[in-house]
């Protein structure tokens, strides 16, 4: 059963950006598109791992560093051609405040 | 909102194609009906000649199979023929087989009906036995021929009749290829490639009759098509006869329903026609007066078209400079431009006729006009780049014959074994070394993916996607699976992205041009097609902001990739390494201690002396670094950028019994004044107090080498992927001389190089001889960049150890710190 947690003013999220949010072995990445919309993945590229908080962020997708792969946002899922997925968790803004559920 | 409704008269690649364009831009603003007069889906046309060999099915040449138009929302009818566009009712009828017809409405509409092919008008030509090639019904009727009868005659000798004669002589007839023309294949190739090509193919048993009219084709008392005579009087028997005498552009419906047609529907830059509801795409339409018969250019129309379509109205199809990459049973052929030479061109030829290998380049006035290979095709990509751009070859005009590689001084490329002919590796062969792609898995994704440009093999495979030294080798492997298809990107013209139809180029012009300041600024200024961007423009557009207007531009830290971003670069598992700068390759005791002691204290797992003469600590988390930066007290050494890196030394004359220069001081001087300089990509150094250049200037960005009587300067040189040797710029006597010319020279490349363009490919676009124009020969620019550059780096600061607000540097706290472990909300 997942619960709403406070994770930290939208501001101190950069605009196109993301922060980290320590999580059991695999943070969570909260990310804040240019639109002011957040969205909250495992901070873990279906294809070898990396860390999709260290992507530039686009429209709703982020570039995972490591290797190029697209990401969209709202799904976990990677852009075709590639295959493959990264846990996602329900996110929201609320009175200036992200939320994140657990 | 009610949907508009497009109609599609046409169910073959040019229309299809036009469609997936469409349907990425805008995939909600049309109901779109298809309607193809085969009974198959859309399926790649190219590729029936590998049918027809017995080489691929059917089934595998289908580009998009029924699910794709259900999925897509598109209804599709096929073996429906639109027999009349009604204009001023706005809508199309269309006949099946039994004659019933139906009526569909439509806003836009889209020719796309490709060409009919042109049947010699003899009698006879309507005998059963005797057709086209053009579809898959053609191709099932020469396979099923192929087992009854025996003796088959291609009327045209063009690389259609080629294709279609080795195709019947695989499949067990007796093929006689009849062509009007002195020799085949007389659009692609000059008469001396052409008697190689032909006996190539003879020996493989094709027979040629030359020069030959054909009068008429004979029946048998069955009515079959059973000879064919010639104007000469000469009769030879022919049980099947294939017309690949030439394409018309299939236009007569257009015609009838009142459009201007000439040899084509013709349309305009948008791919409109006279009527603005109507646009026309491929094979039968007419541009500026071209109908073109490659692949390359239709898709191109398409995709311009499907803009149109959409409603965005800023693509302009100025037409194509095509050339031919073929591969004709066997051997590889490339043509392009003028290669037949004539009054006021010359001709380089060579000629090795037991080697099968032929090359012709024509040139007029300093610049490649035309080309023909024969055998080895290799090069084929670069004359055409040479062709296209016009580049005055009048300085590599001896060298111009022996190619790319020899001209430019390519020592190599490496990560392929050495192989530079794809046609000679088996497909277990590797072919990227990046990525691990063998050449097998290529051509499996070009067949079934049905793939045609370079960028899809590197989507798709990856191959060719990370350091692109086996580009030359993957197009080889698109010419020789796709054939006649395949076109080699044109870099000049290439856009900066998905995101924009403009190119590196216009883009820096605009940018200067209009004064534009920050990323928002191009987005909207420039017509973005995205909100903002994507991986691939957004560093490249903030690089161009911050280099074309210093000090004025802003700069976005999150527009950086993370390397930048963060001051260090991520490696495999996250963490990242720090690379503290050591001038000229120079340190001192103490800072080693500092280094070692911080190497111990946030247990950093492996530290390592790198080639650019520093010490690389490698395995720091992302948290430590702004500890780790504080207690090295050493300047960031940026290794991580897209900018200069290192200016490596020999020891020189301060200790070196050999120096005849100050090589070390003279690195430093040359470091301390590019510190921090932001350059399309990375920038190297070396300094050497001799000429034995044990500093490796030889192949640096800029090399500085000591002489007795002062310093020689070469540039454009690069040590990695395809090393290359660095060219002469000039020598001069003084060391405030080596700073103004190296700064002038690095500064002109920050200004006009593209992102992602090495020194090196920046001087292979321009010319090393307008550099020197720029550089050498005009002293008052040399000294106008020198001092933009002085200005740019004016107030740099060292990211490791200053942060003043507003200068586009990520906070610490947000950029290095994870936020603390969430609380459960009440």
């Amino acid at each position: 059963m997942s619960t709403w947690h406070k994770v930290c003013r939208l501001e101190e999220i950069p605009l196109r950006g993301s922060r980290v949010v320590p999580h059991d072995e695999v943070s969570i990445a909260v990310f804040r598109t240019a639109d002011d919309e957040v969205f909250a993945l495992r901070d873990a590229c279906p294809h070898k791992a990396g860390p999709l908080s260290q992507g530039i962020v686009h429209g709703h997708r982020v570039t995972c560093p490591l290797h190029g792969w697209n990401i969209e946002l709202s799904s976990g899922e990677a852009c075709a051609p590639d295959e493959g997925s990264t846990m996602t968790y329900p996110a929201r803004v609320e009175n200036g405040v992200v939320l994140l559920a657990l | 909102m009610q949907k508009q409704k497009l109609v599609v008269v046409g169910n073959g690649m040019a229309g299809i194609r036009t469609v997936e364009e469409l349907l990425k831009l805008a995939p909600d603003l049309y109901d779109v009906t298809v309607f193809g007069a085969e009974p198959h889906p859309n399926y790649n046309r190219i590729l029936l000649s590998p049918v027809l060999a017995g080489e691929m099915t059917l089934a595998d040449i289908v580009l998009n199979d029924l699910d794709w138009y259900k999925g897509n929302g598109i209804t599709l009818h096929t073996s429906k023929k639109v027999v009349k566009i009604d204009r001023i009712g706005r809508k199309v009828i269309a006949e099946d087989s039994t004659g019933a017809t139906m009526e569909t409405g439509y806003d836009r509409l889209l020719l796309a009906t490709g060409s009919v092919p042109f049947m010699l008008p003899v009698p006879g030509n309507d005998l059963p036995g005797v057709i086209a090639y053009r579809d898959i019904a053609d191709t099932e009727a020469m396979i099923a021929t192929a087992l009854t009868h025996k003796h088959a005659v291609v009327i045209g000798g063009g690389l259609l009749g080629l294709e279609a004669a080795n195709g019947l002589k695989l499949r067990g007839m007796d093929v006689t290829v009849v062509h009007l023309g002195e020799w085949i294949m007389e659009r692609q190739l000059d008469k001396p490639s052409a008697d190689m090509l032909q006996a190539s193919l003879e020996s493989k048993g094709l027979k040629f009759l030359l020069g030959k009219q054909t009068e008429m084709l004979a029946a048998n008392a069955a009515g079959r098509v059973c000879s064919i005579r010639f104007k000469d009087g000469a009769e030879i028997p022919a049980d099947l006869v294939v017309m690949a005498a030439g394409i018309r552009p299939n236009s007569a419906l257009a015609e009838a329903s009142g459009l201007h047609c000439q040899r084509g529907v013709v349309v305009s830059d948008t791919l409109q026609t006279f009527d603005p509801r109507i646009y026309a795409v491929g094979e039968c339409a007419a541009h500026r007066g071209i109908a073109y018969g490659l692949v390359a250019p239709l898709f191109e129309q398409a995709k311009v078209c499907a803009n149109h379509l959409a409603q965005m109205g800023i693509s302009r199809y100025q037409g194509s400079v095509t050339s031919t990459k073929l591969k004709v049973t066997g051997v590889d052929v490339f043509s392009a431009g003028n290669f037949t030479g004539g009054d006021g061109t010359e001709d380089i030829v060579l000629y090795d006729k037991s080697g099968g290998i032929y090359k012709r380049l024509v040139i007029e006035n300093d610049r490649l006009v035309g080309a023909v290979l024969y055998g080895d095709t290799g090069d084929g990509g670069w004359y055409f780049q040479l062709l296209k751009e016009g580049r005055d070859v009048g300085s590599i005009r001896d060298h111009l014959m022996f190619g790319d590689a020899f001209t430019n001084n390519h020592v190599g490329d490496v990560g392929h074994a050495g192989n530079s002919k794809a046609a000679a590796m088996n497909d277990e062969a590797e072919v990227c070394g990046c990525n691990g792609v063998c050449k097998g898995t290529i051509v499996k994704a070009i067949r079934e993916k049905g793939l045609f440009t370079l960028d899809d093999v590197r989507k798709h495979t990856k191959a060719s996607s990370s350091c692109g030294s086996c580009t030359g080798l993957v197009e080889q492997i698109l010419a020789s699976t796709i054939g006649g298809a395949y076109q080699a990107a044109d870099r000049t013209t290439k856009p900066m992205c998905g995101c924009t139809a403009l190119t590196h180029g216009e883009v820096r012009a605009e940018i200067r041009g209009q004064k534009l300041l920050s990323l928002d600024d191009v987005f909207a200024t420039l017509a973005w097609h995205t909100p903002d961007g994507c991986a691939t423009c957004r560093p490249a557009l903030n690089y161009y902001l911050i280099s074309t207007w210093p000090h004025e531009a802003k700069d976005d830290p999150q527009s950086r990739f993370i390397n930048e971003r963060a001051h260090a670069n991520i490696q495999k598992d996250g963490t990242y390494s720090v690379v503290p700068r050591m001038w000229g390759g120079l340190t001192t005791p103490d800072e080693l201690r500092r280094i070692a002691n911080v190497a111990e204290k946030y247990h950093i797992p492996t530290v390592k002396v790198t080639g650019g003469q520093r010490i690389d600590l490698l395995g720091v988390k992302k948290e430590d670094l702004p500890a780790v930066w504080k207690d090295l007290d050493m300047p960031s050494g940026h290794a991580y950028g897209k900018s200069i890196r290192t200016v490596k030394t020999c020891v020189g004359t301060e200790h070196c019994r050999f120096g005849t220069q100050q090589s070390m001081s003279m690195g430093v001087a040359l470091e301390k004044m590019l510190f921090g300089m932001w350059s399309p990509h990375k920038v190297k150094l070396a300094v050497s107090g001799c000429p034995r250049n044990c500093s490796e200037a030889g192949i640096k960005d800029v090399g500085v080498i000591g002489v007795d009587s002062g310093w020689e300067l070469y540039v454009a040189g690069n040590g990695g992927i395809k090393t290359e040797v660095a060219e002469f710029l000039c020598k001069v006597t003084t060391r405030e001389e080596v700073l103004e010319y190296s700064a002038a020279f690095l500064q002109l490349y920050r200004e006009e190089g593209w992102y992602l363009e090495r020194t090196v490919h920046y001087v292979q676009r321009v010319g090393l001889d307008y550099v020197k124009q720029r550089v050498v020969a005009d002293a008052d620019n040399r000294k106008a960049l020198h001092q933009r550059l002085l200005y740019a780096l004016q107030g740099v600061i060292d990211p490791w150890r200053e942060r003043l607000p507003g200068d586009g540097l990520p906070q610490l706290a947000a950029e290095f710190t994870p936020l603390p472990v969430p609380v459960e909300t009440i």
